[in-house]
This record gives structure tokens, sequence and C-alpha cells, in this order.
């Protein structure tokens, strides 16, 4: 566990030494959206013109588009004039001591098992540091410089490596794509920029953790990851750690570019703040996260965890253009109180013998409603394309819901398709199984909601499967009687 | 001291009385096989010794080690040392039948204020513990249950009751769905933990599995109630006359 503790103190310590510089009194644009919030954006951002004109474009796409109301979830209207689309990384305020901190967090960081001096970092205490935390980050970025590999913000990558951005931004996410992902092409503020030259395979796991301009990217986050040939990637986002955020929508957008032979793996733990037991409040959350398998046997893997926000929206999916391409989704999608997840992937074979697996399993608890949509479709060349799919379903409690939406668009009969689904309910039976064993109530919820996640957390990278399945009881507590 | 004092249990399960007033004294190292035609309360005095929520008790007491029984939560009676082989044991889907039991164990041992046993040591400890009772490797590592054969489930919670070496065992039906090979095998793990500090409430319908779990008492109920308690001969007798013999009695009062 040294690696992360290092990390995260790494990201507390950068976070405010390396902002944004801004002028203090100018740091928030007037609430409301319209071309000249987006010109201010990019002149802040100092962006070049071209971004700015694929800005523009997206925006101008953006107002001719109305937002989706397909989706199985409930929420009040957004008025997207009555927000401000520009705020400069505030320095947050330094507490004295953990005494200082919301107990409730605190609770928390103890079940998670993380060690003191992280929850201090975390929840911004001030601590001494004790490493040089910049030594470190440079050391890091070195290290992977001299492989050829760049992990930076987006707007370092929009200075730095312009032909790449402009090769790749909006390749595999248009920014005509989605509502959603229209907005975030016009006004994102910020995110992660990864490309793996030829042959490399990645030594590490890459973590937003050690991104030097980790800090509050804000609502609309953007993150552009390339393997080129023969190269390999593990790319891991977001955090076990309680996430409070004042920006209710979150609209991130994510692409993905495998060439050749090369695979990503990209895996997501997301407890954004869900909202209160009474259903106020919270993250809605409405991510566009798609994969393009350009190359070869290349391959795209895609795990989640989602236990936070009040409305998750998602679907990372995969297109398979290269022949012998691979795609793969492992999903865990919780939903407590008055949570809603719809959530799901897409999987567009093009190529011929592509593969795709799907294993989605969602959890209910309170009064959650938990969907998963998911489609599969295999064009007219994609001879020989194979896809399993398996959605279960847990019930805690009489008062949750749990749905599934499978659609199935084939064009090319040499395919195999196959579809699994289960629905179950977790039984006072199996709780008081175990408690007859002498596990607690708490440990045996856990037990058998992880026992039930298994296939799901073996995909994680092992540090942040453990965390996970900490999080996961979390999220549930309470959820039986 | 008696290790279990039963007195005067009631026990109402779905809004019905099931048992009406039950007396019952177990020492260490005694056997007890309760016998009774179906729907007697058999099950449902396991089931309410253990502590499972669908059994509301409406008079009476229970004392454990002079403890008083009822006032613990079902998770407690069984770190006290108390347990219960299940006639449906349950499945667990993901989660490993080794990894269930360290947790089981450990937190036994924890309450007993002895040190947690630690994967390399547990894993050497449940293997001998296997051997004993003919259990396959592959069952340690398989899911709690899942796809468990009738038998395997049945020799399941034997292996279980192996590993935790319970002060107090009840095995609720554990011969229904056996075969006789199975029995044996159930019976000989019973038998070898058989230990004067060790007692056991053996529930069952028939007389056969105490043709190889010998008990030391035998004891009837019917209609909620022990009717009947004597030596092994009582379950022989019943074996011979049935049950209806014993109701016929009793009509005659």
């Amino acid at each position: 566990m040294s690696t992360s503790t290092e990390t995260i103190e790494q990201l507390a310590n950068t976070e405010y030494k390396y902002g944004f510089i801004t002028d203090v009194e100018q740091d928030i644009a007037p609430k409301g959206l319209n071309e000249d919030t987006v010109r201010l954006i990019s002149a802040k951002k100092d962006e070049p013109e071209w971004l700015l004109e694929w800005r523009l474009k997206a925006f101008r796409a953006w107002l001719k588009m109305t937002e989706p109301t397909w989706q199985n979830v409930t929420y009040e209207p957004i008025d997207y004039q009555g927000v401000s689309y520009y705020a400069a990384p505030k320095e947050k305020k330094k507490l004295g001591s953990m005494d200082e901190v919301d107990p409730e967090i605190r609770a928390t960081f103890d079940k998670l098992g993380i060690p003191l001096i992280e929850q201090q970092l975390l929840a911004g205490v001030a601590v001494d540091a004790v490493f040089d935390s910049v030594s470190v980050a440079t050391t890091f970025r070195e290290k992977l410089g001299k492989m050829g590999i760049i992990f930076c913000s987006f707007s370092e990558a929009v200075r730095e490596h312009p032909d790449l951005i402009k090769q790749y931004l909006g390749s595999v996410v248009p920014h005509t794509d989605n509502f959603f992902a229209a907005l975030n092409s016009a006004v994102f503020s910020d995110g992660s920029f990864v490309y793996v030259p030829k042959g490399v395979k990645c030594p590490m796991e890459l973590s937003t953790y050690f991104r030097i301009n980790a800090k509050d990217t804000g609502q609309f986050e953007r993150t552009l990851i390339i393997c080129d040939e023969g190269a390999s990637v593990s790319y891991l986002e977001g955090c076990t750690a309680p996430k409070r955020d004042e920006n209710q929508l979150h609209a991130a957008v994510v692409e993905l570019v495998t060439l050749d032979h090369a695979t990503i793996k990209y895996s997501t733990v997301q407890n954004w703040y869900p909202g209160d037991k009474n259903g106020k409040g919270g993250i809605y959350n409405f991510v566009t996260k798609r994969g393009l398998c350009k190359g070869r046997k290349s391959k795209i893997t895609w795990t989640q965890v989602e236990t936070g926000s009040a409305i998750t929206w998602k679907y990372p999916s995969c297109i398979l253009q290269g022949d012998d391409s691979v795609g793969e989704f492992y999903s865990v999608a919780v939903t407590n109180n008055y949570q809603q997840a719809d959530t799901g992937t897409k999987m567009i074979h093009l190529g011929k013998n592509t593969r795709s697996t799907i294993v989605s399993k969602g959890i209910s608890a309170g009064r959650g409603q938990n969907t998963y949509r998911g489609a599969v479709k295999i064009g007219k060349n994609a001879q020989h394309a194979r896809n399993y799919s398996q959605c279960d379903s847990l019930l805690i409690g009489d008062r949750c819901g749990a749905h599934t939406f499978p659609y199935l668009e084939i064009k090319n009969t040499s395919a195999s398709v196959e579809h699994e689904a289960s629905t179950s309910k977790i039984g006072e039976d199996q709780i008081f199984y175990c408690e007859q064993r002498g596990i607690l109530k708490e440990d045996a919820i856990n037990m058998i909601v992880s026992g039930f996640c298994k296939e799901v957390f073996r995909e994680l990278p092992m540090e942040f499967a453990v965390e996970a399945q900490k999080l996961l009881g979390i999220s549930l507590e309470g959820s039986v009687g | 001291m008696s290790m279990l004092e039963v007195r005067n249990l009631q026990v109402k399960a779905e809004d019905k009385q099931i048992l009406r007033g039950v007396n019952l004294t177990v020492n260490p190292g005694e056997v007890h096989a309760i016998m009774g035609p179906n729907g007697s309360g058999k099950s449902t005095l396991a089931r309410a010794l253990a502590g499972h929520p669908g059994y509301e008790v409406t008079d009476g007491a229970v004392l454990y080690d002079g403890k008083d029984l009822l006032d613990m939560p079902a998770d407690e009676r069984a770190r006290e040392g108390l347990f219960m082989a299940f006639q449906y044991p349950v499945e667990i889907p993901g989660v490993n039948n080794a990894y269930f039991l360290k947790a089981a164990l450990n937190a036994r041992r924890k309450h007993q204020g002895l040190e947690e046993m630690d994967a390399m040591d547990f894993m050497t400890f449940i293997k001998e513990k296997a051997k004993l009772l003919q259990v396959d490797q592959s069952m340690l590592q398989r899911s709690v249950n899942e796809g468990f054969s009738g038998g395997e489930k049945k020799r399941n919670e034997i292996f279980h009751m192996a590993v935790l070496e319970p002060r107090l065992a009840i095995l609720d039906e554990t011969d229904s769905g056996l075969d006789i090979d199975a029995l044996k095998i159930v019976a000989n793990g019973v038998n070898a933990m058989r230990s004067p500090d060790r007692a056991f409430i053996v529930v069952t319908h028939y007389q056969r599995l105490l043709d190889y779990i010998v008990p030391d008492f035998v004891h009837v109920l019917s209609d909620g109630l022990l009717v009947r308690s004597g030596g092994r001969e009582l379950a022989l007798e019943l074996e011979q006359k049935g049950y209806v013999w014993l109701e016929a009695a009793e009509a005659r009062g």
C-alpha cells in the first residue's frame, strides 16, 4: 500500500502548488452559456484557434439538440443557463486537525482502512510533508518520459502535443454524438491525456492520483488515451474515498483508441456524493465513454464500480473495428436510498472474428433503481463475431428495483451471441446462515455482495479491488434492517 | 451446571403457535435425540434455539451455560459455541467455502479472546478436518453450497461443525435425503466429535440415524410438547410401533 500512500499524498500536496494561475477577481465566469462563454473558457486556457473552432462547432450542434429522455431515470430539469461554466480551481481551506473533519467522513475513512496520514491529506488537513512530493512526481514522469509515454493534463497536451490531439480528439466520440457529449466538447474544463508509443508496455498502473495537475478538473472532464501498435496500458480513474462536489451535473467524455495489437484496460471506481438518505442533492453523472479498437487484435477492457452519484447514466462502449479485436465490459453498479443508475455498454462488432464479453452486476437496495441497458451490434462484415453477455441483479429489501434492457442487432448469420440474466434477492435465510456461523450481519451482507460481484472485482487491479469491496459494504450499510 | 436448560419454551412462527411449553435439560457430553412426526415442532425447536428471526419466542426461558440464550442475537449464540446444522443449507454464490469458514472461525476465536488464525495455519487445519469427514478438497474452494448435491450440502454442514468445534451442536434433520453411505460418513463425523464437554441435540424423523449416532436420551415431540422421554429403547419402540401408537397413547391419556 505504500505506493498509494505516496501518490495520494502527492496529489494532495500538488493540488494547491500547481494551479491554474488566474486572476483571483476573475476566477468564476458569469452564469449562463453562449458563444462568449465558450470563447472565454478557451481564452482562459490560452488555447489555439483550431480548438476554439472545434468547441464552437460543438456548441452550435448542442444548441440544436434536445436532452435525451429515453433513459430510465427521473430528475428535475437542469437549468443550463443557471450555472457557471468556468471556475478556476480554488485552494481548499486547510483544517487544523482531523478533529475539524466531518465525523461522517472520518468514519468512512476508518471503514475503508485508509491510513491516518492519507486521511489527513484527503480531508485537506495541513500536514508536514514526509517527503518531497515534487521530486517524486518528477522522477515518475521522467521514468515514463524515457519510455516515450506521455501522461499529462489535457490542457498540457494541447500545448505540447497538438498533433496528437488534433488527430484523435472527437475521433471516437464526435462532438455531435449526444447532448451531453456535445456540451462537454463545447465547455470541457480539463482532464487527462495518455499516449503510449509503439511496442511500449506501460510499467505501472496510471492513476489520476499520479497526475501532476490532478486537481478539481471540474464537471466537464475530458480524457483521451491512445495506445499505439503493440503498446499496452492500465488506467485507473477515480478514488474510493467519498467525494463531495458543489456541481450537480457532471458530463465527462472519455475516448480510447487502440491500434494493432494494443491493449487498454480502463478501470473506474466512482463514489461521488449520492445525495442524502431522502434523495436530496447528489451528483448527476452523465458520462460518454467509448473505445475504438482500431487495429487488428487490439483489446479494450472497461471495468467499473459505480457506487456514488444520485444518478448514473453511462455506457462505456467498444467499437470493434480491427479484425480479431476484443471488447470487454465488467460492471458493478450499486443504488441505495434514492439513487438511480441506467448503465451498461454497447459492443459494436465491425471486424471479422471480433469478440466481446459483458458482465454486469446490478445491486439495488433501499429505494434504489438499477437499470442495465446494453446493445450488441454485429455488422454485416463481422464474420464469426462472438458475444457473451451476463446480467445479474441483486435486490436487497423490497422497495428497490432492477431492470434489464438488452438490445441485439445482428446482420451477419455467422455470429454467435449469448445472453444470460438472473435476478436474486439477498434472503433473510442467507444472512441467518452466516450469522449462525458467528459472522456479524454487516460482514455477512458484505460477503454475500462481494461474492455476487466476484467476476467483476477480479478484473480490477489488486489494490483497487480490496478498496472497492470495502466501499461496497459502506454503500450498502443499513440497507438490511 | 447443565449446559442447556430449556424451560416452558413457547414459540410462534407465522402467527401460529408451534411450541407450547418445552422443557429440556442437556448436560455436557450428552447426546439427545428429538423425534416426532412431521409438523410436531422439531425444526422449530432447533431454529428457535439458534435464533432464527422467523421464530418468535412467546414465553419461557433458555439458559445456556447459565446465560440467557434468548437475549443473545443469533451471531452471538454462534460465537458462544452453539452450532446448528441446517436442514436446508443455504447457497452463497461467489463466496469460497474455505474463506467463509475462516471468517466464521476467526469471529469465534476473536470472541473467545484467542488470536485469529492466519491463512496458512487455517488451510492446514481444515485440510485435516476435510480428510476426517471424507470431504473432497475441491469442496473447500467451491462457493458455499452452490451447486452441491443434497448429500454434499449435508456433509458440508458437518464439515463446518468439525471446523468450528462448537460446545453445543444441533443437527436439524441432517439425515434427510442421505443415502446410507453418506449417512455413515455424517455419523462418523459426529461420533468423532463426541467428547465430555460437548453436547448434541439430534433432530430426526427416523430411527435410522440413531443406529449410527447412539443417543443417551430420546425425546418425543408431539404437537409442540415433549410427550415422552427415555433412553435409546424409546427410539426403537417408536420405529416398531410408529408415531400413531404414541398419539393413541396420548389420547387414552
